[in-house]
């Protein structure tokens, strides 16, 4: 259940956010998750629903864009989508591959008035 | 209105891990970070460390648990400064409940410092909390599926212990197929095969760690 954890920090970014734009009422929040991170989409609109209540972002929907596992070759550059970790580089098979997406945990917007 | 934010939502724990960080850098204190399931042998592990170690170097631990002073207390046994923090059903140890401990240690009288964290194979790996090296054990009960089924943690790992050598006689797990799947995963990772209850290996670990330490000392 690290998504409770996540939750926490998103509201304490997101509540300290509110002042400079005057917004009272969050609607939405969008997110980019990484498929590394094994956050599970239903917890963490669960967890929200629980975690937001009493506050300005009450009744918010998470909006999750899930960014997918790509590799760096580092023998001939190519970049590629992971899928499995059995997989070589398509270009030229190499197996000795740098993760370069699919870590990420942001918050990217939000929308509220 | 729509409002454009682009932050990283651990953004705050990543700030106080940089702090400790900052504050082991300066202490000279080198810090790791063991993690694994729960009963893979981490507190073995930490209790065969310190008796080998204790002689040559200071040593602190942070013993991290949903509930229980258990760890602690054997810990506690091997006569080294321990604090327990009791997460109270939080999976995971972080940045400030590292912070919040440091004040129980003297600083200036430890040399390696050794965090314990929550028994759990997801979690713990989100949470930095301002270590040199993240340690991953990995028994061979658990099976040889686990580096593709839990991949951001190998991946965040510096060193993998492949613990209870001693019972692959016993269980259906290829030490080999660990070692090719988390290489594949972080080509970095040193390994190590080890047996916490024997010997098998654990001396290989022990080598890394004081080389570890002195470089910590001269930097």
């Amino acid at each position: 259940m690290h998504e409770l954890s996540i939750i926490n920090n998103i509201i304490e970014i997101i509540l300290a956010e509110l002042p400079k734009y005057n917004i009272s009422r969050v609607r939405a929040i969008s997110l980019r998750i990484g498929e590394m991170r094994q956050v599970i989409p239903e917890a963490m609109q669960l967890g929200f629903e629980c975690l937001a209540k009493n506050s300005p972002l009450e009744g918010a929907e998470l909006i999750i864009e899930k960014v997918p596992i790509a590799g760096y070759c580092q023998n001939c550059g190519k970049k590629f989508r992971l899928n499995d970790w059995s997989q070589k580089c398509p270009q030229c098979s190499c197996e000795r591959m740098e993760i370069i997406s699919g870590k990420e945990l942001e918050i990217v917007e939000f929308e509220g008035s | 209105m729509k409002v454009s934010v682009v932050k990283n939502i651990l953004q705050a724990n990543d700030r106080i891990a940089d702090l400790n960080k900052q504050l082991f850098d300066e202490k000279q204190i080198l810090t790791i970070n063991v993690m694994s399931s729960p009963g893979a042998g981490k507190t073995s592990l930490i209790e065969r460390t310190i008796v080998e170690l204790k002689n040559d170097y200071r040593i602190g631990v942070i013993e991290g648990d949903i509930q229980s002073t258990q760890d602690a207390e054997k810990i506690a046994a091997t006569e080294v400064p321990v604090v327990q923090i009791n997460t109270g059903g939080a999976c995971h140890l972080d940045g400030n409940m590292i912070r919040e401990t440091l004040g129980q240690f003297n600083l200036d009288e430890i040399d390696l410092l050794i965090v314990e964290n929550v028994g759990n194979l997801v979690c713990p790996a989100e949470f930095r909390m301002g270590e040199d090296f993240k340690i991953m054990l990995l028994s061979v009960p658990e099976g040889d599926d686990k580096p593709l089924k839990y991949p951001l943690m190998f991946h965040e790992a510096s060193v993998l212990l492949i613990n209870k050598m001693d019972l692959l006689p016993y269980v259906s797990c290829s030490p080999e197929r660990i070692r090719q799947e988390s290489l594949k995963i972080n080509p970095a990772l040193t390994i190590f095969e080890i047996s916490a209850t024997g010997d098998h290996g654990l001396y290989d670990w022990y080598d890394w760690l004081r080389q570890k330490i002195s470089i910590k000392k001269m930097s």
